[in-house]
């Protein structure tokens, strides 16, 4: 499925985010299978880079998890491929592990190459500002992937306009300034970027700090097409790994997890529908 | 400045920008404050700079004749004497340039990294001298190995944050840094301490740097009469290194030779991660980190690799793009010198000049030692900064090693009842 096709239904779309490869690479097929019976619609799965600058703590331990228990780009590929999902991925990772794939002829060619063979749908890159993007956004062009842009409470409006130029699939909505994370509130400079980029004809889904359903029905209401979980997440697995949980037990909570963070989303157009 | 450079802050096919989208905006502000007050001079800015770094600084920075290594090496040595500086280093001459700068940007917070504690103390300095909050990020291994430094970060009133991912140095603060950045983006400037990240900074700390090579160029001529035939200065993110050869690039009969950390081997170990050396434009390849593509240890996959050398200051897997490009240019001649013979270098620097320099600067030394025919006739050689910092470190190093050149010092354990050893010994 298309990341187009999903976010053509009515409904909003539950997008969770794990690492592949964390704690193992064997959990993290199970974990993320059980993000899907939860009701996730797209994942974003992270291929680990050595030097997460934009992550926090939770992320970041994840990383390195993932990263001690062998993950690579190759083998990441090799995941996509056995995962047993239907649903669209997303591949989250840092430019320099795209851009050395190419190995002595260097740039994204190859990577976007490799990606579309396993079925990936498209990228989000967290350190390749618009500006830096056209090998990458030419190579997704040519295999038919989507390129997702990060827009921050922070960015300007000429910054806008050359992220809307390049963007395909969906626009990332940072919720707040910062690093990954979850949070206890949900900002309120989630709606204001959001009325800023609201004649754009592509879906926006917000993530950064939203930790509990009723977040999500927040951000949902707030006019998100969709709503991006990350560190709740990867706490359950992070949890699950320190306790020796057996992987049947941490997939269960995942599943839980992500029905709670689906449920809330479903929620946010119901209310919004009532309201009006 | 020393470059045919455009605007976008690209060296080649190096530079750029590549960071989070939150910190966009940010980077842009600053391009703007870096192109009005530093190159334009704005409301008197780089005056108001250049009279801070006389007064507080100490510049001018003396040019000195090495007696006895020109004696040694045959040679005509000139020392540059940026240990003289305030702080100790070469890095107030950045440091302050940055602060005063986030001051004329109506910014209220200073941050920054630090590996050796030489930017990290600089940095407090001067924020603590233009009163602005400061907070220090440092790895917990660097925490270790330069004891003084915090002490001296801390009694200027900076808080030191440390950090503990990783192995605990430079590659981490440099991380946890952005990451504070990308948190306080709208109220604080964060000081990178080299000439790497992303634009505009590469090109802002060089042109901080670089009055280092100007007044260099104009106290040869007096004292020698002429231009070198070479600067030689240690290279890790590389802005004592730009700073000494930003004036001298356009002389091309001048050679430019960066001295890297060669560690303990050049040969790197895949499976580990680990690459035993900082020398990444002598050995390392093309890619992504900290905001520019440069040349950085990495394995094949593009993960960044762990670098290592006995001198915290040269412990870093990238280098700035300019020296990245230089150096594919042909222009800056990368080499390297290892853990042993830098403490070599360093007791003799000592001994023989009255001159105690830091790890780093005796790198360059070392190569000196090693290869007196590469530097011609008349060599400058950038002492970027002084080795106060280094002592426990040296005396724990040079234990372990046989060095003729050093000093015995047992006299510690007879006085000191293996005080001074006896951190190394539990490890």
């Amino acid at each position: 499925m298309s990341l187009d096709a999903v976010f053509d239904s009515e409904e909003p779309a539950f997008v969770p985010y794990l690492a592949a490869g964390d704690p193992s690479y064997e959990a993290s097929l199970e974990y993320v299978e059980a993000l899907e019976r939860g009701g996730a619609d797209v994942i974003e799965l992270g291929l680990p880079f050595s030097e997460p600058i934009a992550e926090g703590s939770t992320i970041q331990s994840a990383i390195v998890r993932a990263l001690k228990a062998g993950m690579t780009p190759e083998r990441y590929f090799e995941f996509v491929e056995e995962v047993d999902v239907d649903v669209p991925i997303v591949c989250m990772t840092y430019y320099n592990l795209i851009f050395q794939y190419g190995g002595s002829e260097g740039g994204p060619r190859k990577f976007v190459e490799r990606a579309a063979d396993v079925g990936i749908e498209g990228f989000v890159v967290v350190d390749l500002p618009a500006e830096e993007a056209d090998p990458l956004r030419e190579a997704c062009d040519e295999f038919g992937l989507d390129l997702i842009f990060i827009v921050a409470p922070t960015t300007t409006d000429d910054r806008l306009e050359s992220m809307r130029e390049r963007v395909s699939g969906y626009v990332y909505v940072q919720a707040r300034t910062g690093v990954t994370g979850a949070r206890e509130d949900v900002s309120d400079q989630t709606a204001q970027t959001l009325d800023r980029i609201s004649d754009w004809d592509v879906p926006k889904a917000v993530g950064f700090g939203i930790k509990t359903g009723e977040h999500a029905e927040r951000i949902v209401r707030a006019g998100a097409d969709g709503v991006i979980v990350g560190s709740a997440l990867v706490d359950i697995v992070a949890e699950g790994h320190e306790g020796d949980e057996p992987v049947a037990e941490t997939a269960e909570k995942l599943e839980a997890k992500a029905r709670e963070l689906k449920t809330g989303a479903l929620r946010g157009v119901g209310a919004a529908v009532e309201s009006e | 400045m020393s470059t045919d450079e455009p605007a976008d802050g690209s060296f080649g096919q190096y530079g750029g920008q590549y960071v989070p989208e939150v910190l966009m905006p940010a980077i842009e502000e600053l391009e703007d404050a870096y192109r009005r007050y530093v190159l334009d001079n704005e409301d008197g800015f780089m005056d108001e700079f250049r009279e801070r770094l006389a007064d507080f600084g100490g510049r001018p920075i003396p040019l000195q004749r090495a007696d006895r290594l020109s004696e040694r090496y045959d040679t005509e040595v000139y020392l540059k004497r940026e240990d003289l500086l305030h702080g100790g280093a070469h890095k107030l001459n950045n440091a302050l340039g940055q602060v005063l700068l986030a001051k004329y940007m109506g910014k209220e917070r200073i941050i920054a990294e630090t590996g050796a504690g030489q930017h990290g103390t600089a940095t407090a300095m001067a924020a603590a001298h233009l009163d602005m909050p400061c907070e220090i990020y440092m790895g917990e291994t660097d925490i270790a190995r330069q004891r003084p430094n915090v002490f001296r970060m801390r009694i200027n009133g900076a808080e030191v944050n440390p950090v503990t991912v990783g192995r605990g140095t430079l590659k981490e603060a440099i991380s946890e840094t952005m990451r504070d950045w990308a948190t306080n983006v709208e109220d604080t400037h964060y000081v990178i301490g080299s000439i790497v990240g992303p634009h505009p900074f590469p090109s802002m700390v060089r042109d901080f740097q670089s009055v280092i090579s100007e007044e260099a160029r104009e106290q040869i001529r007096e004292k020698a009469g002429r231009l070198p035939d070479s600067v030689v200065a240690c290279a890790g993110g590389g802005s004592n290194t730009m700073g000494a050869f930003a004036h001298f690039v356009s002389d091309t009969d001048v050679d430019l030779l960066a001295v890297e950390a060669g560690g303990s081997s050049l040969t790197v170990d895949e499976a580990e991660g680990v690459a035993p050396n900082s020398a990444s434009l002598s050995t390392g390849n093309e890619g992504v980190l900290h905001g520019a593509r440069t040349k950085l240890l990495q394995d094949s996959d593009g993960q960044i690799m762990e670098s290592h050398s006995v001198s915290a200051g040269l412990d870093y897997s990238g280098v700035g793009p300019e020296l990245a490009h230089l150096v594919d240019e042909g222009r800056v001649t990368p080499v390297n010198v290892g853990d042993d013979a830098a403490l070599e270098a360093f007791h003799r620097l000592s001994q023989d000049e009255g001159i105690i320099p830091a790890l780093e600067t005796a790198h360059a030394f070392g190569y000196l030692e090693e290869h007196p025919e590469e530097v011609g006739d008349l060599t400058i050689v950038n002492v970027s900064g002084r080795g106060d910092k280094d002592l426990e470190t040296v005396i724990e190093e040079t234990a372990k090693r046989d060095l003729d050149v050093a000093p015995d010092m047992s006299v510690f354990e007879q006085v000191g009842a293996g005080r001074l050893g006896s951190r190394g010994d539990r490890e």
